[in-house]
């Protein structure tokens, strides 16, 4: 007897699934796809892919007051300084006494040429690297990027000397 | 007549790929997305072709606007909790858990350490659109100098990153550098924006 109902009630469940089953479930799905669509606005502006790049500098750390350090002077002939200006000048001159000073810009004809000259025409050159108190980072971030591009690999950044002043200073007309 | 009765169906679109694809690319954005770091100024960082990436953990940003004031920035809310406890000590500042909290959750910050209280208690919309003053770094009151050394204190793996302007004036740029290298801090980071090496012609 009971398994007979149990039975029978199956085939009621059957009948009345199949009845679901035959209507078209429609479910609207466009608020879902509107969500969607307004995460995914939402994500890509917001989103940064490109991390930073950034440029290598390495600086000479200060020596201890104790420490006796021997600073070797370079040759003056391997001396090759370069004097970052206003307004985008650069002047340069090799070695110290007497130089010839030029001038010359940040273009890919300017420094860049002068610099792969002198690292062919002189061995071991040093370029040191003189930015005035008129010059700006991007002048700065500039001719570091020309001593990656160059491929010198001896250069500093000092401050420019009284005499390095002055000889600018009576060059002005360049 | 047939034509027109055709008409009258109304056609219907298959959403579902549709659906599939956007959602595809919510899920690869939400994965892949880093916010934004709020920044107190805009930095247009000089172009170089440098193909250097910065890292993306244990950094420390000193960020020089063009206008001339100096901003740090330290990432990681915990290392920031430790770092304001630090500076709280040395400075006396008497900050409260809420303003120690509040601080950690701020990326980059360019107020004198004098001020950190009343710029920690201002509601944040306020915050966004104060004019922050910048860290002082003149050599009788180095700021940033205490910044640094305290951070890295706190994380010894850091990375130093230099942000500045392209029309940063470089004697700020030197002081920042001189800051620094007095700091043990010899190699840094200069962030720049990608450049595309041009062929020699």
């Amino acid at each position: 007897m009971g398994k007979q109902q149990y039975a029978i009630s199956e085939t009621k469940a059957e009948k009345a699934r199949q009845k679901i089953a035959k209507k078209e479930v429609d479910i609207d799905m466009n608020p879902m796809v509107d969500l969607a669509f307004l995460l995914l606005t939402f994500f890509m502006l917001t989103t940064t892919f490109q991390r930073p790049q950034a440029m290598e500098l390495v600086m000479p750390a200060k020596p201890d007051k104790e420490a006796v350090i021997q600073e070797q002077p370079i040759k003056e002939s391997r001396a090759l300084s370069i004097y970052l200006g206003n307004e985008n000048k650069i002047f340069w001159f090799v070695g110290l006494t007497n130089p010839v000073l030029e001038t010359s810009d940040y273009s890919r004809n300017g420094i860049r040429k002068i610099l792969l000259q002198k690292n062919k025409e002189i061995q071991d050159v040093v370029v040191l690297i003189k930015p005035s108190e008129l010059s700006n980072y991007q002048n700065l971030v500039d001719i570091l990027d020309e001593m990656a591009i160059t491929g010198i690999q001896r250069y500093a950044i000092i401050d420019p000397t009284v005499e390095d002043e002055s000889l600018i200073a009576n060059n002005s007309s360049l | 007549m047939k034509i027109k009765q055709k008409d009258k169906k109304q056609p219907k679109l298959d959403m579902n790929p549709m659906t599939d694809l956007a959602f595809l690319l919510v899920t690869f954005f939400m994965l892949t997305t880093t916010f934004k770091a709020e920044e107190p100024v805009t930095i247009n960082n000089p172009a170089a072709t440098s193909e250097i990436k910065l890292p993306e953990q244990n950094i420390m940003t000193i960020t020089i606007s063009d206008d001339g004031r100096v901003f740090f920035g330290l990432d990681g809310q915990y290392s920031k909790e430790r770092l304001i406890d630090f500076m709280g000590q040395r400075y006396n500042l008497l900050l409260n858990e809420d303003e120690k909290k509040r601080f950690s959750l701020i990326s980059t910050f360019g107020v004198p350490v004098g001020e950190l209280k009343t710029f920690l208690a201002m509601p944040s919309s306020t915050r966004k659109e104060y004019l922050q003053p910048g860290i002082p770094i003149d050599s009788a009151k180095n700021e940033l100098a205490e910044w640094i050394v305290y951070s890295r204190m706190v994380n010894p793996n850091l990375r130093v990153a230099i942000n500045g302007d392209t029309q940063t004036k470089y004697p700020l740029v030197k002081k920042v550098i001189n800051t620094l290298v007095n700091n043990k801090v010899t190699r840094f980071n200069l962030i720049t924006d990608k450049e595309k090496l041009l062929a020699d012609g």
